[in-house]
């Protein structure tokens, strides 16, 4: 008996001793596609609020999804944190997020811009909208993003490139609400009224309006918040689309817990404490971007372009139809 | 070859077991680029026919003719370019000369995709150069655009001439003046005499510039994305990305990849068995003095292709990063610094060896598998980043969790001993820049006579004091240049550095990557800025050791 004795013991003080280090020092790891600038405030933050370390690292979705699929079981990610639902979606179908059950989150973050299953949540909304020349354009000419494939607007048009993301997405949400067919016609005018090759940036499209190499354009509002901040005096304006229809195309920056997480339920308080007042407050004083967390004001720039209506169709649908909206733009022309 | 011929027994056995050192030593190198190739490879384990059907059906043939246009257009600029200037520096005088034989190294430092940023953020429509002619001159479009084919083939040109410029400079510096003056003798014309004496003697260096910056071009991502234009490359990142198929893009990537092979075994078929050895040593004074306008003509050339290929994008670079305050520069700077040089360097030294290993075993045990096993071990540079990235990320995790088990079954801490340290990334580099270092490497080994080497051995030099005292001396200038090439494109190097560093460990590159993927290049401009000066180092340590005339 004595000799298996001393060892149990020891094994129950060094379980203790785990138990204790993980309650006093904790440590996170997060695979992040998000700038360091726009994302490190809230780390810091965490970690002066509970002593829990985070660590990260940055690359492309793409990269680190392939790397947590790589990795398996042996991944040292709790988290990943990315930009765009297609993103999301596209590492929940590659199976290594895993589902999350949290009546925080749920309370949290709106029914749109959530995983259904609770794989991934939406922290900050992204809303893509038409920013025009004052000069040579008045609101009560604008209406839709499918309005601008109108021949009205022939050479008058800048668009960025098909190959980002977010056009894909909003392409996406097209589809699931016009269908594919009806959605073609659109992206087919937008080519025909392109004033311009489309540009690689949004900074490059709302700067083409602002100088008058087009009047109209399709872009996320913080680069144009970004912009009007170190210029006030930009000859560019922005309009919330499709607010008597479907209303303006939103998207995400989320995070997901990973399937293989090795520290899973600190993992989701943190994931909470993101969706949370605090966080919330953070990241909308970032990067002009919208908090998820209804009752959360927004920053004072976003605040000035007024109310908006949202586009309310899931995002995971955006996901689900990326491919399909890539391949549609492929066949119109739009590079 | 005299050892084949050796007639005792005992002979053939030595050397049949110093062959054999050198077949395991080639395949040994060869084995680290083989393995991520052929988890590429694998992509066509799974099929995706409809992700074809739709390349097919839309963009294919547009991003063939794409690719091969630049291709073709770049290829041409960059030997004109790189090949003209060098002989001008190397073999001709004009005013400004001397300065212009170093400055013109320069344009090495700036990556290509920050060139590009810049000559369109400058040039576009709604760029300050532009906005000011129409502030001056009306409305209206008052230059082409840069977003053009012509625009992406000059930022191409002035990003990737160096390599040729630099290649082929050291060729004409050391093939001497008799060649030239034998020429001249028999009444050839100075230019006359560049074209069939200087250049047939210096065309395995240009070949192996010209190759390095077509790979360069093949490979490219960061360049042709900022223009959006769309080659094969960018069909390899849209089929993963947005049709989120990876086999179809991995299948894509080793088509690219068999083209090269291709593309290098015809030349490798046209040069043929015809091999130059220079007769001469460094030269002397003998120069071509180019008088009056053609001299000013000459300096005039050296200058367009600085002011645009460096100047002016640093002078743009300089005003953003001021323009942005230097709050950004904070102790982590010094930091990234200190991570980008130390891994160029010591990724430069590995790599050089290896090179200079595979190309001593080539000469010694012309095997076709150590031939093989070179062309095999050269390949990893025409690969987009990225895909190479992925295909060694499976492959190295693929060794860490090998070695976990062993260590779990010897009871020692293995986990991630590739993927947690440098050395993953030591790899990559030399996975993809073993190519860079390869081209000087063989173009000095080229140089070297055969006869010499020689009359070495029938001193009774052998083994390791044949490459002390022979090779080394002879090959150092080539080996400095290769160990430049890749310490710079190291420090430049993007997609193996995100994917594969170890935790909290940044480098310039990656602070660049993270501003430019929210469109900030503004914000970009400090570490681009700090990343040139980085890449300038070792090129004026260069431009320093090619200064002291070789004994």
């Amino acid at each position: 008996m004595h000799p298996f004795r001393t060892p149990s013991a020891l094994a129950a003080t060094l379980l203790a001793l785990g138990l204790l280090q993980t309650a006093t020092a904790a440590e996170l790891v997060v695979y992040s596609s998000r700038n360091e600038q726009l994302i490190k405030p809230a780390f810091d933050a965490y970690t002066a609020k509970t002593g829990t370390t985070i660590r990260f690292v940055s690359d492309k979705e793409g990269a680190l999804i392939e790397r947590l699929k790589a990795e398996g079981d042996k991944t040292p990610a709790d988290l990943l944190i990315t930009v765009d639902a297609g993103n999301l979606w596209q590492a929940t179908s590659e199976g290594v997020l895993a589902k999350i059950d949290s009546p925080a989150l749920t309370a949290n973050v709106p029914a749109h811009l959530r995983d259904p299953d609770g794989r991934w949540y939406g922290l900050t909304i992204r809303a893509r909208t038409i920013v025009y020349n004052p000069q040579t354009v008045k609101p009560a000419q604008l209406s839709s993003y499918e309005d601008l494939a109108d021949p009205k607007w022939k050479g008058k048009l800048c668009l960025r490139t098909s190959k980002k993301v977010y056009n894909q997405s909003l392409v996406a949400t097209m589809i699931a609400r016009l269908g594919a067919e009806k959605t073609e016609q659109v992206v087919k005018g937008w080519v025909a009224n392109l004033a311009t090759d489309p540009f690689s940036s949004d900074n490059q499209a709302i700067e083409a309006v602002a100088a008058g190499q087009c009047d109209v354009t399709i872009v996320n509002t913080y680069y144009f918040a970004n912009l009007k901040t170190k210029n006030p005096a930009l000859s560019a304006e922005l309009f919330w689309a499709n607010q008597g229809s479907s209303g303006v195309h939103v998207n995400v920056s989320g995070a997901g817990i990973t399937r293989h997480a090795p520290h899973r339920a600190e993992a989701q308080r943190f994931l909470e404490w993101l969706s949370g007042d605090e966080a919330q407050t953070l990241f909308a004083n970032l990067n002009f971007e919208f908090p998820t967390k209804a009752g959360i004001a927004a920053a004072a720039l976003p605040l000035s372009w007024g109310p908006f209506k949202q586009d309310d169709v899931n995002l995971a649908e955006a996901g689900r139809l990326q491919a399909e909206a890539v391949k549609l733009m492929d066949r119109a022309g739009y590079r | 070859m005299n050892a084949l011929a050796l007639p005792a027994p005992a002979g053939a056995d030595a050397a049949s077991s110093h062959g054999r050192r050198w077949t395991l030593l080639a395949v040994a190198l060869a084995v680290p680029v083989a393995l991520p190739l052929l988890v590429i490879a694998g992509g066509w384990l799974q099929h995706d026919p409809a992700t074809w059907a739709h390349l097919l059906d839309t963009v294919l043939a547009e991003l063939l003719l794409n690719t091969a246009f630049l291709l073709l257009s770049v290829g041409t600029a960059v030997t004109v370019l790189g090949a003209g200037l060098a002989w001008l520096s190397a073999a001709c005088e004009f005013p400004g000369r001397r300065h212009f034989d170093w400055l013109l190294m320069l344009p090495l430092a700036l990556p290509a995709y920050v060139l590009a940023f810049v000559a369109i953020d400058l040039l576009d429509f709604a760029g300050p150069v532009q906005s000011t002619l129409r502030a001056w001159f009306g409305p209206g479009r008052w230059l082409p655009p840069i977003r053009s084919r012509g625009g992406i083939v000059l930022v191409m040109s002035l990003a990737l001439y160096p390599y040729v410029y630099l290649l082929a400079r050291s060729a004409f510096l050391a093939q001497g003046a008799r060649a030239l003056e034998a020429a001249r003798s028999l009444g050839c014309g100075p230019w006359r005499a560049f074209l069939r004496a200087a250049v047939p003697v210096a065309r395995p260096a240009i070949i192996a510039g010209t190759t390095l910056a077509l790979m360069e071009t093949l490979a490219d991502f960061g360049t042709v994305a900022v223009f959006n234009f769309d080659t094969f490359t960018t069909a390899i990142y849209k089929t993963w990305f947005g049709l989120f198929s990876l086999p179809a893009a991995t299948q894509l990537a080793s088509l690219l990849l068999l083209s090269v092979v291709l593309a290098l075994g015809a030349e490798r078929a046209l040069r043929g068995r015809a091999r130059y050895a220079a007769a001469g040593r460094a030269q002397g004074g003998e120069r071509i003095v180019l008088r009056g306008v053609r001299g000013w003509l000459a300096s005039g050339l050296c200058s367009g292709v600085l002011a645009l290929g460096f100047v002016l994008p640093l002078s743009r670079l300089l005003y953003w990063a001021l323009e942005r305050g230097l709050a950004d520069l904070d102790a982590r700077y010094l930091e990234r610094l200190l991570n980008t040089l130390g891994l160029g360097a010591l990724a430069a030294l590995l790599t050089v060896g290896a090179a200079l290993l595979l190309a001593l075993a080539v000469r010694r045990q012309p095997s076709l598998t150590v031939r093989l096993a070179v062309r095999l071990a050269t390949l990893g540079y025409a690969l987009p980043g990225s895909v190479l990235a992925v295909g060694l990320m499976i492959t190295l995790t693929w060794v860490d969790r090998r070695l976990g088990e062993l260590g779990d079954w010897l009871g020692l801490p293995l986990d991630a001993v590739l993927r947690g340290s440098v050395w993953a990334l030591l790899i990559a580099y030399g996975v993809r820049f073993t190519a860079a270092a390869w081209g000087p490497v063989d173009a000095a080994c080229e140089r070297v006579r055969p006869s010499l080497i020689e009359a070495a051995r029938g001193l009774g030099v052998h083994g390791s004091g044949l490459l002390r005292r022979v090779y080394l001396p002879l090959l150092r200038p080539g080996l400095l240049a290769a160990a430049l090439l890749v310490l710079v494109d190291v420090v430049k190097e993007m997609p193996a550095t995100l994917l594969l560093r170890p935790f909290g460990f940044d480098t310039l590159a990656i602070r660049i990557y993270e501003m430019t993927a929210e469109g900030d290049w503004a914000g970009a401009a400090l570490p681009a800025l700090t990343l040139v000066l980085a890449g300038l180092l070792p090129v004026i340590l260069l431009v320093c050791r090619s200064a002291a005339s070789p004994h």
